[in-house]
C-alpha cells in the first residue's frame, strides 16, 4: 500500500513534509519525497490535500464492556474510534465485574481483537473493585495484557495504599494513571464550584477537590521516585503544581481533555447535562491556562476520558446524571479548532495524542519511523462539517458538541495496514 | 399592557417594573380573599395542576387557594422526587402531565434547574414553586410585597437574611429581587453556610449577627437544617442559636419600627424563638395572607391576563 501526496506529520521524528508513506506486511516501509513512490501493483492511496499522520491513541476512554454493554460495547467503541482516527484505545477498569483480574483483561482482549477496528489496550485496576484498600493482581494483569493501572472513577483515598500501589505498580514497570481528586472535598457537587454554582443552586467541587490530591500524589511520586501520570487535569492550579514538580526533577506527566480545552462551565447554566463531567468544565481562566500548558509541554497529552452513557440516563436532573461525555469523533477536530483558534502548531497537538502517549504508556506507536506498525490517520484539514447525531457511531450520543460546525475530518484510517475506516 | 413572560422560573428573570407590577396588581387580588365569598371567575375553564415532588404544606395551599379563588380547577399531585432514579425520568412525568392539557403546572422539586427545562420543552405556563436550592421566586414576590405593605416603599430598606444561604432558594430570591427594586440586602451567616462566590451577588456579606441586628429594617430568619450539622457546616444547634438565633436580646437590640420575616417552615428555638415568632415585630403570618395574592397575581398574568386587569 502506498499513500501517495499527503503531507505526512509525524512528530516522533520531527518530520513535517509532502511525502509518500509506503506500507507492506502491515509496517511502515519507507517514507519517500513526494511522488517518488513506484506504485506498480500498489494499491494506491491519493492523499492528495490531505495530512496523513500517527493513528492516534487515546489514553483515557471507557469502552464499559464488560457490565455496562447498554452505554457501550467493545464493537460500538472500536467503530468510532476509527471513525475518530483513533488507532489505540486504551480502556479504563472501572466496568462490571472491574478488571481487576487477569480473566476480565483477557476477556476485553478477546473480544476487542475479535472486532478489529482498533488497538484495545485495558488498563487494570490499582485496587479490587476500586475498593481502594486492597491491592489488585497487577502483575498477572500485566501478563494478560494490561499497559497501566488506575482506579479512574474511584481515586485511592488513603495515601498510604497509594505510596504502597506506586511501588507495587514499579515492580512490575506498570505505568500509573491517576484520577486525582478528594472525594471529601467534591463531596455531593455537580459542577465547578463558584459563583455560578451557587447561582444556579448546584453544589460545586471546588478546584482544591483536584489540587490537593495532585500534590499529594506528586510528592508520593518524589518519594517513592515512582512516575505517575495525573489525568484530566482541569484547573489552572493543578498545572503550577505539575510545572513546579517537573522543575524540581519530578517524575510526573498528565493530560486534558478536548472539552476541558473548549468548553467552560458556563455551558452548565442551560442545566444541560451533557456538560457534566468529573472533573468539571472550569472557568475561561483555567480554559486558557490548559491551552498554554498545551502550548509550553506542560501538558503531556491530550485524552478524550469518553464516557459513554445511555440517554436515559443523562436525562436525569443535573443532580442526578453521571459524568462524562463521549468524545472519540470529536477528538481531532477539537484539537484542529484548537490550532486554528490558538495558533498552536498542529504537530504539537498531534504529538499529544501520539508520540507522547505512547512514552508515558511505554507502548509501540503513535509513529510513521520506518518499521513501525502501520497505524495511519489521514485527515482532509479543509473539510468543514457539522456533527449531528446520526454520525455518531457509538452506542450514546452523551456529546455537547451536536450541532457544532468543525474544519477538518478523518478520511480514511488504517490499523496495521488495513483500512478500519473510510469516510463515505 | 400584555404580560410578556409565559413562565415564571426565576426572579432574575424579571424586570423591575416587572415586579412592581406584580406587587401593585396583588393588592386588588388580596381584597378578594378577604371577602364573605372569595372567588371571581377570572380563570374559569383554566387548569393548573400542582406537582410537588417535595413536601410542602404552605407552598402547596397558598398556590392552590389562589387558583381556586380565582375559578381555577386544580389537581394536586404530591410524591417523592427520588423516584426519578430510575425508571420513569421526570420528563416523562411531566409529559404525561402535558398530554392532559393543563394551561400551568405549578412545580416544586428537589433539584435545580427543571421548571427551566420545564418552560423551555412545553407550551404550558411553569411556575417554579422552588427548584433544589436554586430559586422560589413566588416566596420572594410575596416577602417584598408584605414589607412594601408594611413599609410603603422597598427602596432604601434595609433587609438582613440570616441563616443558611448556601442552601436557601429562599435566600437567592429575594437576595435578587430585593436588590433589583432598590432595597439593600445584608446577608449573614457563619462562613460555612455562605455560598462560594456570594461577595458577586451585590449584597454585603456578615459573619456577625449582633452588629446587623441593630440596622436593619426587615431581619428576615432562615430555616436551618440539622443535615448541616453533618456536613459540618456548625458544630450543634447550641452554638448556632447562640450567634445566629433570633432572640428576645437580639429582638430588643432591632430598630424602633423594625420587622421580622420567616418564610416557614420555623425551627423554633433554632433560628427563632417565640419571642421573636410570636412577638409585635413579627409579620410572619401576614407573608402567609399575602402568598395568597401575590400567587393570584402570578397565576392570573401567567395565565394571559393583562396587566391593567380589564
Amino acid at each position: 500500500m502506498v499513500i501517495r501526496g499527503g503531507r505526512v506529520i509525524d512528530p516522533a521524528n520531527n518530520f513535517d513534509e509532502l511525502a509518500d508513506v509506503s506500507v507492506r506486511d502491515g509496517r511502515i516501509e519507507d517514507i519517500l519525497p513526494s511522488g517518488t513512490s513506484s506504485p506498480e501493483g500498489e494499491d494506491v492511496i491519493d492523499a492528495t490535500g490531505f495530512w496523513v499522520m500517527p493513528g492516534l491513541i487515546d489514553m483515557h476512554a471507557h469502552l464499559r464492556e464488560p457490565g455496562y454493554e447498554y452505554k457501550e460495547d467493545i464493537a460500538t467503541g472500536s467503530m468510532a474510534a476509527a471513525a475518530g482516527g483513533i488507532t489505540t484505545v486504551v480502556c479504563m477498569a472501572n466496568t462490571h465485574p472491574v478488571n481487576d483480574n487477569p480473566s476480565v483483561t483477557q476477556y476485553i482482549l478477546r473480544k476487542a481483537s475479535s472486532v478489529g477496528l482498533a488497538r484495545v489496550l485495558p488498563v487494570g485496576a490499582i485496587t479490587k473493585g476500586l475498593n481502594g484498600r486492597d491491592l489488585a493482581e497487577m502483575g498477572l494483569m500485566k501478563q494478560a495484557g494490561i499497559v497501566a493501572v488506575s482506579d479512574d472513577g474511584r481515586p485511592v483515598e488513603s495515601a498510604a495504599v497509594m505510596y504502597r500501589a506506586l511501588e507495587y505498580a514499579a515492580t512490575f514497570s506498570l505505568p500509573v494513571l491517576l484520577h486525582s481528586e478528594d472525594t471529601s472535598l467534591a463531596a455531593r457537587g455537580v459542577m465547578n464550584e463558584g459563583a455560578l454554582s451557587s447561582r444556579l443552586g448546584l453544589a460545586g467541587i471546588p478546584a482544591i477537590a483536584e489540587e490537593t490530591m495532585i500534590s499529594r500524589d506528586v510528592l508520593i511520586a518524589q518519594y517513592t521516585g515512582v512516575p505517575v501520570h495525573i489525568t484530566h487535569i482541569s484547573t489552572k492550579g493543578s498545572l503550577e503544581i505539575i510545572r513546579g514538580a517537573k522543575q524540581q526533577g519530578i517524575r510526573v506527566s498528565c493530560d486534558t481533555t478536548p472539552h476541558h480545552l473548549l468548553l467552560t462551565e458556563d455551558a452548565v447554566a442551560s442545566y444541560d447535562t451533557n456538560y457534566k463531567m468529573n472533573p468539571p468544565l472550569r472557568h475561561e481562566d483555567d480554559r486558557h491556562a490548559l491551552i498554554e500548558g498545551i502550548r509550553m509541554n506542560l501538558i503531556d497529552c491530550i485524552a478524550t476520558d469518553h464516557a459513554p452513557h445511555a440517554a436515559d440516563e443523562k436525562a436525569l436532573d443535573f443532580d442526578l446524571a453521571p459524568f462524562g461525555i463521549i468524545g472519540f469523533q470529536t477528538l481531532l477536530p477539537a484539537l484542529m479548532k484548537i490550532h486554528l483558534e490558538h495558533d498552536i502548531d498542529f504537530s504539537q497537538l498531534l504529538a499529544c495524542v501520539s508520540r507522547n502517549p505512547a512514552r508515558v504508556l511505554g507502548i509501540e506507536g503513535g509513529t510513521l519511523g520506518r518499521g513501525s506498525r502501520a497505524d495511519v490517520t489521514i485527515f482532509d484539514p479543509k473539510a468543514s462539517w457539522t456533527l449531528s447525531e446520526e454520525m455518531i457511531l457509538s452506542k450514546s450520543r452523551n456529546t455537547p458538541f451536536i450541532g457544532w460546525t468543525f474544519t477538518g475530518r478523518v478520511v480514511r484510517t488504517i490499523l496495521e495496514g488495513k483500512t478500519v475506516y473510510r469516510a463515505d | 399592557m400584555i404580560w410578556p413572560h409565559k413562565d415564571l422560573v426565576a426572579i432574575s428573570d424579571l424586570t423591575r417594573d416587572e415586579i412592581y407590577t406584580i406587587l401593585d396588581m396583588s393588592t386588588s387580588f388580596k381584597e378578594i380573599s378577604r371577602r364573605d365569598i372569595k372567588k371571581v371567575p377570572t380563570l374559569r375553564g383554566k387548569t393548573v395542576v400542582l406537582l410537588f415532588y417535595e413536601a410542602s404544606t404552605r407552598t402547596r395551599l397558598s398556590f392552590e387557594l389562589a387558583a381556586k379563588r380565582l375559578s381555577a380547577d386544580t389537581t394536586a399531585l404530591s410524591a417523592s422526587g427520588s423516584s426519578f432514579q430510575k425508571g420513569e425520568t421526570i420528563m416523562d412525568a411531566a409529559l404525561n402531565v402535558m398530554a392532559m392539557a393543563p394551561d400551568c403546572i405549578v412545580i416544586r422539586y428537589p433539584y435545580a434547574g427543571l421548571p427551566r427545562k420545564l418552560a423551555r420543552e412545553l407550551p404550558c405556563s411553569i411556575i417554579n414553586a422552588g427548584d433544589g436550592t436554586h430559586e422560589h421566586p413566588s416566596q420572594a414576590l410575596l416577602d417584598m410585597y408584605s414589607m412594601r405593605e408594611h413599609f410603603g416603599t422597598l427602596e432604601g430598606l434595609h433587609v438582613a437574611i440570616v441563616g443558611d444561604i448556601a442552601h436557601s432558594r429562599v435566600a437567592r430570591s429575594n437576595a435578587y429581587g430585593l436588590k433589583e427594586v432598590g432595597a439593600r440586602v445584608t446577608v449573614v451567616a457563619p462562613k460555612t453556610l455562605l455560598p462560594p462566590g456570594v461577595q458577586t451577588w451585590g449584597v454585603d456579606v456578615s459573619c456577625d449577627f449582633d452588629q446587623v441586628v441593630k440596622d436593619a429594617d426587615v431581619v428576615m430568619m432562615l430555616r436551618v437544617q440539622k443535615e448541616r450539622i453533618e456536613e459540618k457546616c456548625f458544630p450543634n444547634e447550641r452554638e448556632y442559636t447562640f450567634f445566629y438565633g433570633l432572640n428576645k436580646r437580639r429582638v430588643d437590640m432591632m430598630k424602633p419600627g423594625a420587622i421580622i420575616m420567616h418564610p416557614g417552615p420555623m425551627n423554633r428555638g433554632v433560628e427563632i424563638t417565640h419571642d421573636a415568632a410570636d412577638g409585635n415585630r413579627s409579620i410572619i403570618l401576614n407573608q402567609v395572607e399575602n402568598g395568597v395574592a401575590v400567587r393570584m397575581t402570578l397565576l392570573y398574568l401567567s395565565l394571559g391576563g393583562n396587566v391593567n386587569g380589564d
